[in-house]
């Protein structure tokens, strides 16, 4: 780097927004590697979820007063930022569900269901989180859809030339695939996905859990129909995923719950549906959520994608660098393409003991199956620790995690 | 750098979850069922071979951490020779010395899982010793697969 040149990003910085890193555990300086499962949030976003309960609060979309024209304001300009989030068309594709998982559910049951036609098929991905896979399976036994599942390579990364083959017959009308492993750490190729799919007739909906944290996601240029996150691995609070489809799909879909706020006109004889994508957003939505992640959103947005991806790239070369040197450790996957995620088997260890022991040492990694016992298996594993990384993490505490993963090693040798 | 772990993992507690004795499905046996814990992955099949009222023998098949195994073995040295009725009961008071560490209550029988009270400072990993018990409540209940 040119000396001149200012640091693109100053993660002592970053992490000075974020309250909970000054915390102790077990009497050690936390080390949170368990950002892929829920990342910690900035003041910022804190902030502004608590000025709007202390300023800025009433219901949306329904009060007549000053308060709710405010909220309702807040509320909805998180659908532009979103928008622009994802380089999506319209602010009215964007859909606010619970989570990633209501997202998927809501595609399995409006589109499946309603748009869908037994005898079609659906392909997913061995490398699913099961929020990926079951609401595929309940489509598949009360409707008749077929699931295929394409394969992927030793590497962990997704079989084209397998998924392809799947595709042949036509039959598929959707292959629904993760845009980044939240085990393997794997980047698909979401274009050349969306470009296969595209070309045998189906559409493509991906779930972008990991992706949209790490990368920034385009929905026009990768060439998606859906695509699904959740606000709290992206900085911001739980309680608030997001989808969005394109417009001429949400409008063929059917709602997925219903209820209030999400009807045009109500008799006891029928009911009318509201626009979309108000069609799909029955009863009081979490307000307050939805204000965190406009928040959340212009704070990634302000740090910038170019740096966030410099600092992982970066961050991923040294853990993959260091975790090689300890004895007996296997990283699962060796992808190309892939983020700040790192699974990982010791041998004579189980998952669990490890991750008891790194907690003791104020280290945060989740142990078990991920949420992807199919992929466990594909794998030849039971479980894996797993460490991942947020825009907080430092080499610093990539050390921290080898050096105390060695000694672990020792203690059951 | 782990010496605050010791309780846990102390040397009988690592020895029965490294080479356990009862780590085998018994040549004859009339009850089985398997207890999975789905949030990691841990699966033990437990197998009990009855003599009238009473278990004769127990051993198990499991895919665990060292605590679990370490349960799982020291259940079936437990309950080797235990009425089949009094299973649950006995269940019910590992369970509770697991949240507790207490086992002041526990019977002359279960004394020998007394090591694993040091769990309860350890919350999420308190399915592991109570994993095995389920499984073999269910075996005799007649029940094949514990979900829990």
């Amino acid at each position: 780097m040119n000396a001149m040149t200012k640091p693109l990003f100053d993660v002592e910085r970053i992490r000075s927004e974020f309250p909970i890193l000054g915390e102790q555990v077990h009497g050690k300086p936390l080390v949170f590697l368990d950002s892929a499962a829920s990342a910690q949030k900035p003041r910022f976003v804190i902030d502004a979820m608590v000025q709007a309960m202390e300023t800025q609060y009433a219901n949306v979309h329904r009060g007549l007063h000053w308060m709710s024209e405010r909220t309702t304001d807040a509320y909805e300009s998180t659908r532009d930022a979103v928008a622009r989030l994802l380089n999506a068309p319209s602010r009215d594709e964007i859909v606010f569900t619970k989570n990633t998982t209501e997202a998927i559910n809501l595609v399995a049951y409006s589109y499946g269901r309603g748009v869908m036609q037994p005898g079609q098929a659906v392909v997913i991905s061995e490398m699913e989180h099961h929020a990926n896979l079951v609401p595929w399976q309940m489509l598949r036994d009360s409707h008749g859809i077929e699931l295929r599942v394409a394969p992927i390579t030793d590497a962990g990364e997704l079989d084209m030339a397998g998924l392809e083959a799947l595709l042949q017959d036509r039959k598929v009308a959707l292959v629904a695939v993760t845009h980044m492993s939240n085990v393997l750490g794997t980047v698909v190729p979401a274009s050349r996905v969306a470009a296969l799919a595209h070309e045998y007739g189906a559409l493509v909906l991906f779930d972008g859990s990991q992706a949209v944290v790490h990368r920034p996601v385009d929905v026009q240029a990768i060439g998606a129909d859906f695509y699904t996150f959740t606000a709290h691995k992206l900085y911001g609070p739980t309680g608030l995923g997001v989808l969005w489809a394109r417009r001429e799909l949400l409008e063929r879909m059917p709602p997925f719950m219903g209820g209030g706020d999400m009807i045009g006109s109500v008799s006891f004889e029928r009911s009318t549906w509201a626009e979309v994508p108000h069609k799909f957003e029955a009863g009081t939505p979490p307000i307050v959520e939805a204000i965190g992640l406009g928040a959340a959103v212009e704070w990634v947005e302000r740090i910038g994608f170019d740096a966030i991806q410099a600092h992982e790239a970066a961050l991923t070369d040294h853990a993959l660098s260091r975790l090689a040197g300890v004895p007996g450790l296997r990283v699962l996957g060796s992808a190309q393409d892939r983020g700040g995620v790192f699974s990982f088997t010791m041998e004579g260890a189980h998952a669990h003991d490890v991750a008891t022991l790194l907690d003791r040492q104020g280290i945060a990694v989740r142990a078990g199956n991920h949420c992807a016992e199919p992929l466990m298996r594909r794998l030849g594993v039971d479980s894996s620790a797993r460490a991942s990384t947020g825009i907080y993490t430092t080499p610093a505490e990539i050390d921290v995690l080898a050096d105390t993963l060695h000694r672990v090693r020792e203690f059951f040798a | 750098m782990f010496d605050d772990l010791r309780d846990l993992y102390s040397a009988e507690i690592r020895a029965h979850g490294r080479s356990p004795s009862y780590g085998k499905r018994p040549a004859v046996f009339d009850a089985t069922a398997k207890g999975d814990n789905p949030m990691c992955g841990d699966r033990v099949q437990v197998f009990v071979r009855r003599d009238g009222d009473a278990v004769a023998e127990a051993g198990f098949e499991a895919r665990g951490c060292e605590i679990t195994v370490a349960s799982a073995d020291l259940m079936c040295a437990a309950v080797q020779g235990q009425p089949t009725h009094h299973i649950r009961a006995m269940s019910d008071q590992v369970a509770e010395m697991a949240r507790t560490g207490l086992c002041d209550a526990c019977e002359a029988a279960l004394q020998r899982m007394r090591p694993l009270s040091a769990v309860h400072q350890y919350p999420s990993r308190l399915k592991c010793v109570t994993l095995p018990w389920l499984a073999l409540v269910a075996a005799l209940d007649g029940d094949k697969e514990l979900d829990r």
